[in-house]
């Protein structure tokens, strides 16, 4: 299981800025490793961040995204102690949840 | 969790169609997830990228603000944003003209959501970065030269 994500999401009057920074390798499989095999692609595809049962953002990612990618949004609503959601999935299939408080 | 609950069958009654879309649990955006635009993503140029993405066509906007370096010293960590005041932007997507690829990322951005994001990209080499927005189902486009004294492909 990959690391957990580190989210902040900030009340700012009538929207709330989510920020997410996940970790991930983000491999584009163009890359070759010390013996000049290729190294295999591996990066997170899909993001999607939910609040109150309401996609917010979602997001199709490509390799060409950075190593530990990070993300930055603001959505209009959301009030302090509200619970914001992101999940990622990468191209081999493996996901990760993660949420936090609006503060 | 009881007003939500009520707010979300309320909204769902109202907007029936768009809770096909917009509305979903998050166990139904999970299902959803695993669609990948994979020509878009496999796009050399920008004219395919947009047909990959279901435009025709796209044109400049000065609607479109992209944020980032002049020059970025590691091609492999990028901060780029884009942000879009075209009216009814339904979708934000950054590009990069001389990656092997050319797009980045995708957003799809749903009513009440900002039409604002920031991250980090790749760059293989000094290129032009293009933010491509969709609108009212129309293609616009603004771009921003991004000079790189490293490369983050293959490095």
């Amino acid at each position: 299981m990959a690391d957990p994500m580190r989210i902040r999401a900030t009340s700012k009057g009538d929207s709330t800025e989510v920020r997410v920074l996940m970790a991930h390798e983000m491999e584009t499989g163009s890359r070759k490793d010390s013996s000049g095999k290729v190294v295999p692609a591996h990066f997170i595809s899909n993001v999607t961040v939910t609040h109150a049962g309401k996609v917010v953002l979602s997001a199709e990612w490509g390799p060409a995204i950075s190593k530990n990618p990070y993300l930055q949004f603001s959505f209009a609503g959301g009030k302090k102690g509200d619970e914001v959601m992101v999940t990622w999935v990468d191209n081999k299939g493996e996901t990760r949840t993660d949420k936090t408080t609006i503060n | 969790m009881h007003g939500d609950r009520r707010e979300f069958l309320q909204f769902t009654g109202l907007v029936g169609a768009l809770a096909a879309t917009g509305l979903l649990g998050a166990e139904q955006a999970l299902a959803q997830q695993t669609a990948w635009n994979k020509a878009a993503f496999e796009a050399k140029n920008l004219a395919d990228a947009v047909k990959a993405l279901g435009g025709s066509g796209v044109t400049e906007s000065k609607d479109i603000t992209i944020t980032g370096p002049d020059i970025a010293e590691n091609g492999a960590v990028v901060p780029v944003g884009v942000a879009s005041k075209v009216p009814g932007t339904q979708a934000v997507y950054i590009l990069v003209e001389k990656n092997p690829n050319m797009v980045a990322a995708g957003f799809t951005i749903p009513a009440g959501t900002e039409a604002n994001v920031s991250t980090r990209i790749k760059m293989g080499q000094s290129s032009n970065i293009v933010g491509l927005v969709k609108a009212n189902n129309q293609f616009f486009m603004a771009s921003k030269e991004v000079k790189v004294t490293l490369g983050g492909c293959g490095g």
